[in-house]
Order: C-alpha cells, then structure tokens, then sequence
C-alpha cells in the first residue's frame, strides 16, 4: 500500500505493561481517508495499540508519527492541542456522567473554541442529529441504553470536525441490530466528515461492512493486512481460525 | 522481611513520585486559562458547606471534654482559672486544624479519590484528554484550590465553635467564673497562635486534596481499585496531615 499517503504511521512499537509485553513491534500505516480495522482476540492489545495512535499512552520503543510529527515530541500542552484533530469514541461511551447528554457533546466546543451560545446550540443540534439522537439532549447518560451511550460518545467525539476518528470497539456488547445500526452510524459520518477511521472491533460481520482494510493483530504484531477480500483469503492459519470462529487452531485462550 | 520492606518501599516512593508529579502539574496548570470559577465555587461548597455540621460537632465536643479533662488536673494545683486559656489555645494551635483535616480527609478526600477512581475506570479521564483537556486543569485545580481557600475558614469557625464547647463545660457544668474564663480565653493568645493554625489548615488541604485526587487518577482494574483508592486517599491523606502537622508546628512556633 501507498506510504507516502498515511496519516498515521507506526514503525516498531513495543508496549509491555509490567513482565506483561502487549505489543512487539508494530508497523503499521493508516492512509488518508481510509476506514481501516483492526481485528483481533479478546486482550490481545487492541485497544493499547489504539491508544498509542493518540498518545493515551507511550510506546516503550518504536515512533508514533501523525501527519508527519512524531507525538513523543510534543510538550503536554502542544498534544493537548494536538489532539484536536482527532475524534475517540471509547467502549462504553465513556461519556461525563454528571452532566446531560447536551453539556457531554458541547464540552469539547465550550472547552476550545471560541463559539458564541446560539453557534454551541446549532453545533450540538447537528452532531446529535448524524446519530439520531436530536431528542435527547436533555437526558442524563444514565438514562440512556448502551447503545444510544455510544451514539452520544460519537456525537461528541465529532463535535470539533476532526480529521481522525478512532473507535474503540464500538459495538462490543450490543445485539446484532444495534450493531448494524451502530455501523450505519459509521459509515454515514465517515461519509459526511470524510475523516480517515481506525476502528477496533472483534465483530467479524460489523469489520467487513465498515473496512476499507483489514488488519489482524495477535501476539503483539500485525499479522496480515488488506483489503477485504484479499484479508478474507487469507492463509495465516491464525487469521482463518479467527474468521472460522473456530475453537480448534492455533489461537487458543491466553 | 526483605521482601515486606522492599515493597513497603517501593510503595512509599511511587506515593511520593505520585505526589510530586500531580502537585507539579496543578501548580503549573493554575495560572492557564480558561479558569473555571463555576468549578471552583460547587468544590468549595462541597468542602465548606457540606461540611460544616460534621465539622462543628467534632469541634464542638473536643472543646467540651478539653474543659472537662483540664479542669479535673488543673484543679489539682488549684490552677482551675487556667482552663479557658488552655482550651483556646490547644484548640486554635492543635486540634481544630488537625481534626477538620482528618475529617475532611475522611469527608472530601476519599470522595475526590471514588470519583476521579471512577472516571479513570469508565475512561472519562481518557476522554477528556482526548478533548483536548488536561485533567489535571480540567479536574484537579479547581478540587486542590477549593479544599486549600476553604479550610481555613471551616478551621476559624471550628476554634469559636470549641472555644464556646470548652466555656459552655466550664462555667455552666462545672461552675467557673464567666469573666474570669473570657478573659483568660484572651489574655494569653496571640495573632501568632492563630495564623499559623490556618496556615496549618491550608497546608493540610493542600496535601488531603492533592492525595484524594491523585488516589483517583492513577487508579488501576475496576471496581476493586476504586475501592483501593478511596481507601488510600483517607490513609495516605490522614498520615500525611499527622506527620506533617508535626514538622509545621516545629516550623511555625
């Protein structure tokens, strides 16, 4: 695939959490305006591997670069603003559970920008109204299902028109309809943002209506990367017992 | 036993690295904009007002059995006209700050450690970092800044309400002579005696506040790390207070 395109680009991240080592060397491209997913095991990393595309956390060794700039250069402050350019929705939503669904997806436009009142209501109106939710702004986050929790994360994640959306396993937990209309959510605002997506999941049906790129991570490395159908025809014996769903193979429970 | 002592160790100085790291990085985020004076006032009234009946009993009793335990020795040495003063000025030096500390310790702190425990856990620290909002701005300044303006001031009424608990013991169950003990409660205090009791209770905000939040921050598994860190807070913050309330008091007199 075509490096000179990526907006993100990892080259050799290793990750060990304790005598525990999550990620061994990762490489891995993500290029510009693709919806690429990461599939992989229940722990096997993925959502380390997410978070170190935004500096929740450091690699050990090995560069995260995003448009160009290696993030361990930058100060805490210039990464806070930094992250601008990124929208995250979290596994639960994450959402600030003291404040209503409104205030949850007008804070990151209270918090930095310069918006009037009236242009905050108009913005929380339009990101509300992408994921159907128009009528709940009102409501407080306990208030509402699990699903509709992540629509609010994704509302609020898209809020300040970020150019890199990450989703961190957005539809883990949800019955298959809800998932279905979780990944028309996605599709939808990758259409209307054009931002380039990540997207970790280990829902093999919600992976391939949403990718561009599949890619595969066990072990703590990438081991196979592509496009659907290429990733579908996969030899790797791991990848095929994944996609099998299969309790006999090589991959097995810790 | 090498092993108890090596961990015991390895804890104290990850808490004191902890410590220093959150303290730090409040003070440098304080003077950064946008201030969040809407924050600040619901923490102060959450440690102020909230507070207050939990802290005025306390000092309410502990004057009322200083009256009671000094009277019984002082009367020994027929040295009973002494009691107002001795209870004022253990109360206003010593135990109204150490003891408002401990409870908001118990009260304020162990909820900042529940609360910023259960954000990490549910990854709503994440996700304010990921909004462009440093944590330690967003949630921790404006916790550590109202715990440390109004101590002190819970403290200044702590020391009328023990000083009022120690006359009430005194004059009107014991029978000692009202003017006498008003006057002995003034006689021999001085200013210093009582700045440097609030000076006390900042210090000791800062330090319950700065623990109970940095408990919460870098809570690690769920639910039982909640748990743990709320536990910490009112452990590690309890202690702190002593210990320092020790070398402060050694600095201040």
């Amino acid at each position: 695939m075509s490096t000179i395109e990526s907006i993100i680009r990892l080259r050799g991240v290793e990750k060990a959490f304790g005598p525990k080592e999550v990620l061994r060397g990762i490489d891995l491209d993500v290029d510009t305006g693709e919806s690429l997913v990461i599939l992989g095991g229940s722990g096997s990393g993925k959502s380390v591997l997410l978070k170190h595309m935004i500096r929740l956390l450091r690699p050990d060794t090995g560069t995260v670069e995003v448009d160009g700039v290696d993030l361990a250069t930058l100060s805490d402050r210039q990464i806070t603003n930094f992250r601008r350019r990124f929208g995250m929705s979290f596994q639960e939503g994450a959402l600030f559970d003291s404040m209503t669904v409104y205030e949850n997806v007008a804070f990151p436009l209270r918090r930095s920008t310069k918006m009037s009142r009236s242009e905050i209501d108009a913005r929380v109106a339009e990101c509300l109204d992408m994921v159907d939710l128009e009528q709940a702004g009102h409501k407080l986050p306990s208030e509402l299902s699990g699903g509709m929790r992540r629509r609010v994360g994704f509302a609020r994640s898209i809020a300040l028109e970020p150019k890199i959306l990450l989703f961190d396993e957005p539809t883990t937990g949800l019955d298959p309809v809800l998932t279905a209309i979780i990944d028309q959510v996605i599709i939808s605002l990758r259409k209307q943002l054009g931002s380039t997506t990540v997207t970790i999941t280990h829902d093999l049906n919600s992976a391939f209506r949403i990718a561009d790129r599949l890619a595969m991570l066990h072990g703590g490395q990438i081991i196979e990367i592509g496009p659907p159908n290429a990733f579908r025809a996969s030899t790797n014996p791991f990848v095929q017992q994944f996609l099998a769903g299969s309790a006999e193979g090589p991959l097995h429970d810790g | 036993m090498i092993d108890r002592i090596a961990s015991f160790l390895d804890n104290f100085f990850l808490a004191m690295g902890r410590f220093a790291i959150t303290f730090w990085r409040v003070m440098v985020w304080t003077p950064r904009p946008p201030y969040d004076f809407a924050q600040l006032f619901r923490q102060m009234v959450r440690v102020g007002v909230d507070s207050l009946p939990v802290v005025m009993l306390t000092a309410l009793f502990t004057g009322m059995v200083m009256a009671l335990q000094t009277f019984t020795v002082l009367a020994r040495f027929d040295a009973e006209s002494y009691v107002g003063s001795l209870v004022a000025l253990s109360m206003v030096r010593e135990l109204a700050p150490v003891l408002a500390a401990l409870m908001i310790a118990g009260r304020v702190g162990s909820a900042m450690g529940a609360e910023l425990g259960t954000m990490r856990v549910t990854e709503q620290i994440d996700a304010l970092e990921v909004l462009a909002t440093d944590p330690f701005h967003y949630l921790m300044v404006p916790r550590v800044w109202a715990t440390t303006l109004t101590l002190p001031l819970l403290v200044a009424l702590a020391d009328l309400v023990g000083i009022l608990g120690g006359y009430l013991i005194a004059v009107v169950l014991l029978g000692a002579n009202p003017v006498t003990y008003i006057d002995n409660t003034y006689q021999y205090m001085e200013l210093n005696d009582l700045t440097s009791g609030l000076i006390k209770a900042a210090v000791f905000g800062m330090l319950l506040s700065t623990i109970g939040c940095m408990q919460g921050y870098f809570t690690r598994g769920g639910a039982e790390g909640v748990g743990q860190a709320t536990t910490r807070a009112v452990v590690l913050g309890s202690i702190s207070i002593l210990i320092t309330d020790f070398f402060l008091t050694k600095i201040l007199f």
